[in-house]
């Protein structure tokens, strides 16, 4: 298990991280979400020794990283931001160095090299300098360097920047696949990630957590959460909106689209725990309309995502004014 | 094999690869070679001395070292910083001595190994005559570890800044001073009118004092540990800068 007790850093004078506690348990895939500069980086180069943190401390499987930082570090496995590599090395020779340094030898280290160039889809570059290589083969290098020792925990910051669709699907695969049986916290500005690997999500700006729950309930604070959406052919808007105002239970009627009769709607309901889809079926079939779509909204983490980060940008501004009049 | 032993080891190993697989390691060999023969035979004439030593050799290591030694150890920690890998080797299940050792110690044994390549001069000296093969070989201990020291000098404002060449000329300056305290026109001008304790402060803290005594073959104990603590303190520094840089 992962423990982060009160991590807080000051760079000067201004606060870069505040207070952050969390956990992530076995089997998690923790994502790391926020606004560029909210104090992600910072947290996880905490996390890993690279920075020491002005107060708090990490605690990676009961080893505290402040006073046994060796010892943590066995444990974990870290893709640092914009993946960096030793230029001039080969990448065979890259995670030949690596795995020496994670203590394996011989056989056994060329054995863990070579299933780690396999499993990250190395082979064509494998004898190449890293200086040589794109982007996306750097990053998968480094990545390749994170699970080497197979570690109970990972820590990847942006593990997927700079990757073509392709190869960033199998990234999430593997890190999906490895979320298992492992601790994983992977940083991203991507939200579609989070949909894609994360059983968990911590959103932060401005240094404080301002969510921490599963993508599906972060998505049911959206206002679009348990609204219906239907298209149908062949209608006049306002009869429609008039008709479906009969059924009990409707808040809001929007009318999102009206062209060549066919109308687009969305329909807020009072209460989003009771379903209202068969209803609105019901009574558009019984006054003969043809129905294309009708589906029930599950909320946008986009949306969630920019409510959630204002407020936490507005909450920071509260606490300069409040330190300022204390001071 | 003690564990700081094993990862100072493969640290200085790959740092050793790192210079062989790029140009740095070829080009300085050769044109500190190049540089050290055209001193040696065009200007101090080292057939015309007629002497069998190699003094005429020797006394050019505190100056050409002065340039090249910085060049080698601007990069040590700077390109760390610049291409970010320091973020990697910091995280890395290793303590921050061993990385510096290991970095210091590959830079340092390049520079033994550039040292022994000049090893044609000694068998021209044995084939014109009869050196003293002790003064020779107090000669190259006491110049590889005038090296050391300038090394370590390098290391520690290599570790100051992201960029190779404020860190190069950090380390030329910081060099030059402790080249020159030891220097006889330094040390003339600060006679007559101070104390004879502090000239006696500021001239063994030179290179030059402690090298000079060595080159005239007396392998002196307080030589070694002037170098030795030296280095030590100036690697010592480097790694307080590192911890304290980091944040």
């Amino acid at each position: 298990m992962i423990e982060i007790k009160n991590l807080t850093k000051y760079f000067g004078l201004k606060k870069a991280v505040n207070d952050i506690s969390f956990e992530v348990k076995k089997g998690e895939v923790l994502g790391f979400l926020g606004p560029n500069a909210a104090g992600k980086s910072t947290t996880m180069r905490m996390i890993t020794g690279f920075i020491p943190p002005s107060s708090g401390t990490a605690v990676i499987g009961g080893s505290d990283i402040t006073k046994s930082p060796i010892e943590a570090l066995q444990k974990i496995g870290y893709l640092p931001e914009n993946a960096p590599v030793y230029p001039e090395m080969t990448v065979r020779s890259f995670l030949e160095f690596c795995a020496e340094i994670r203590g394996f030898s011989g056989t056994t280290k060329n054995k863990k090299v070579d299933e780690t160039i396999e499993k990250c889809f190395l082979k064509d570059v494998t004898y190449q300098p890293a200086s040589t290589l794109s982007k996306g083969f750097k990053q998968r290098v480094c990545f390749a360097q994170s699970i080497l020792h197979d570690p109970e925990y990972l820590i990847l910051d942006e593990p997927t920047d700079g990757l073509d669709p392709n190869q960033k699907y199998e990234v999430r695969t593997m890190i999906r696949e490895m979320g298992i049986n492992k601790s994983i916290i992977l940083s991203t500005h991507i939200l579609e990630e989070v949909d894609a690997v994360c059983t968990r999500a911590i959103i932060i700006a401005n240094g404080h957590i301002v969510a921490n729950d599963t993508p599906d309930q972060l998505r049911a604070r959206s206002g679009l959460h348990g609204a219906v959406r239907l298209v149908l052919q062949n209608a006049d808007a306002e009869a429609v909106k008039n008709q479906i105002n009969g059924i009990p239970g409707i808040k809001e009627i929007e009318i999102i689209d009206n062209t060549n009769n066919r109308v687009c709607l969305r329909i807020y309901p009072e209460n989003i725990t009771v379903p209202l889809a068969d209803k609105i079926l019901k009574c558009a079939t019984e006054n003969g309309y043809q129905v294309e779509t009708i589906h029930t909204e599950q909320g946008r983490l986009d949306e969630v995502f920019r409510m959630i980060t204002e407020v936490g940008e507005a909450r920071s501004r509260l606490d300069r004014i409040v330190t300022h009049k204390s001071n | 094999m003690p564990r700081t032993l094993r990862n100072t080891k493969i640290i200085l190993l790959r740092e050793l690869t790192g210079y062989f697989g790029s140009p740095v390691a070829y080009v300085f060999i050769v044109i500190f070679l190049m540089l050290i023969g055209f001193f040696t035979f065009s200007v101090s004439h080292f057939y015309e001395a007629g002497q069998a030593d190699m003094r005429s050799h020797f006394e050019w290591y505190p100056w050409l070292f002065l340039f090249l030694i910085p060049s080698v150890a601007m990069r040590l920690w700077a390109d760390e910083k610049r291409v970010g890998t320091i973020e990697l080797i910091m995280t890395l299940p290793i303590s921050l001595t061993e990385v510096i050792l290991g970095k210091f110690l590959a830079a340092w044994f390049f520079i033994g190994i550039a040292q022994l390549l000049t090893f044609p001069l000694v068998l021209s000296t044995m084939y014109l005559g009869a050196p003293d093969y002790g003064m020779i070989f107090c000669a190259y201990v006491g110049s590889f570890l005038m090296g050391g020291a300038y090394l370590s000098v390098g290391s520690m404002t290599s570790a100051i800044t992201r960029s190779q060449v404020v860190s190069f000329i950090i380390a030329v300056v910081a060099c030059l001073f402790l080249v020159l305290s030891g220097w006889p026109p330094v040390t003339e001008a600060l006679v007559g009118w101070a104390p004879l304790w502090l000239i006696n402060l500021v001239s063994s803290f030179s290179f030059m004092t402690h090298y000079q005594s060595i080159q005239r073959g007396v392998l002196d104990f307080r030589d070694i540990f002037y170098y030795l603590s030296f280095i030590f303190f100036m690697l010592y520094t480097n790694g307080v800068i590192l911890l304290i840089r980091r944040s």
